[in-house]
């Protein structure tokens, strides 16, 4: 399918609640992974990138080394329950061709969706693939990383800070 | 074909500089691409991305009303106006200490020679006049790997600066 990139105004446009979990839906979810995976380094999609206002998210950082991970995350009508930690990193976006920039994320979520079946799950996210899972349930809000860009020397000494807390 | 100038200006800091010089410059014809704009020590400095269809003499004369009135240095290259090519950094390195002579060279000729490529860099001089405190924040792409950078920033341990290094992992979604 087709990303939609910015500035197409449909990207800052709030997606609806699924309401049918159908054959319909299943068969949505594996084209959107499809096209997921089909994008260079993508480890994430919602599916307002490619035009459907529908709150469906996907994310699968398991190809990162290092970074513990639920595996491939399908994320339907997703909601975070709780939040822990604030760290600032480096975001791209496959609707935002040729940028990235630093944004803040919750270090740790617990985020409650729904699976492909339509049974409710819930996970522990941390680190990498918390900030996958925030950018995407961003997307079904219509916010991109670019309205939550910080400035490099904020997050310098942010990072200084939390940076202490840990150690201490 | 539409040509391309990096426009490096530089003056005493005052509010209101940016509007005058880009709204001369858009009044002029021009089409802005990237900036960085930066307070250095009370002045203040921009380099400016300018497509211009024109010889170089026309943005320097474009410019010369609001350079006079505000005090500003102008100064034009030609340059070849590369967009849409971002590299990506992929690694962070903050460094700070006392200020003394020798430390950005100390640091950057260690890095360079363990392949890292320098995109930006920006430093500062804190403290107090009495007791000035150097902070440097790089990014880069490590052109020999990350593990090439924490070997050699191992040397300057001991020499009374401290050094971190961090690897950039940018989460694309
Ligand atoms: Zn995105």
């Amino acid at each position: 399918m087709k990303i939609l990139t910015y500035p197409d105004e449909r990207l800052k446009q709030v997606s609806q609640p699924v309401a049918q979990f159908d054959e319909r839906l299943r068969t949505f979810v594996a084209r959107l992974e499809e096209t997921m995976r089909a994008s260079p380094g993508g480890v994430g999609i919602a599916a307002p990138q490619v035009g459907c206002f529908q709150r469906i998210v996907i994310v699968d950082v398991s190809s990162r080394p290092k970074s513990a991970n639920n595996g491939r995350l399908v994320l339907i009508n997703p909601e975070i329950l709780s939040w822990e930690g604030m760290a600032t990193s480096r975001e791209g976006c496959l609707s935002v061709p040729d940028y990235t920039g630093n944004v803040m994320r919750a270090e740790r979520i617990t985020v409650q969706a729904c699976d492909e079946l339509g049974s409710p799950r819930e996970f522990l996210c941390n680190g990498f693939e918390a900030r996958a899972v925030q950018h995407e349930i961003d997307h079904l809000d219509g916010l991109l990383f670019l309205d939550r860009l910080v400035s490099r020397r904020t997050d310098l000494f942010r990072r200084k800070r939390y940076g202490n807390r840990k150690s201490a | 074909m539409n040509r391309w100038y990096m426009l490096t200006v530089v003056g005493k800091d005052r509010p209101g500089i940016v509007a005058k010089v880009t709204t001369a410059l858009f009044d002029g014809g021009c089409n802005l691409g990237e900036a960085s704009m930066m307070r250095l020590g009370g002045s203040f400095t921009i380099m400016l991305m300018v497509e211009l269809p024109e010889p170089a003499g026309v943005l320097q004369r474009l410019l010369e009303p609001v350079a006079s009135s505000l005090g500003l240095q102008v100064h034009v290259d030609a340059i070849d106006g590369q967009l849409h090519h971002h590299r990506e950094p992929d690694a962070r390195i903050s460094v700070y200490g006392a200020d003394r002579a020798g430390i950005v060279a100390r640091v950057t000729a260690l890095l360079a020679e363990a392949g890292l490529h320098i995109l930006e860099l920006e430093s500062h001089v804190a403290g107090s006049r009495e007791s000035p405190l150097y902070i440097m924040h790089i990014e880069g792409y490590a052109g020999q790997g990350i593990d090439a950078l924490r070997r050699v920033l191992e040397r300057v341990k001991g020499e009374g600066i401290e050094v971190s290094l961090e690897p950039v992992e940018t989460m694309i979604g």
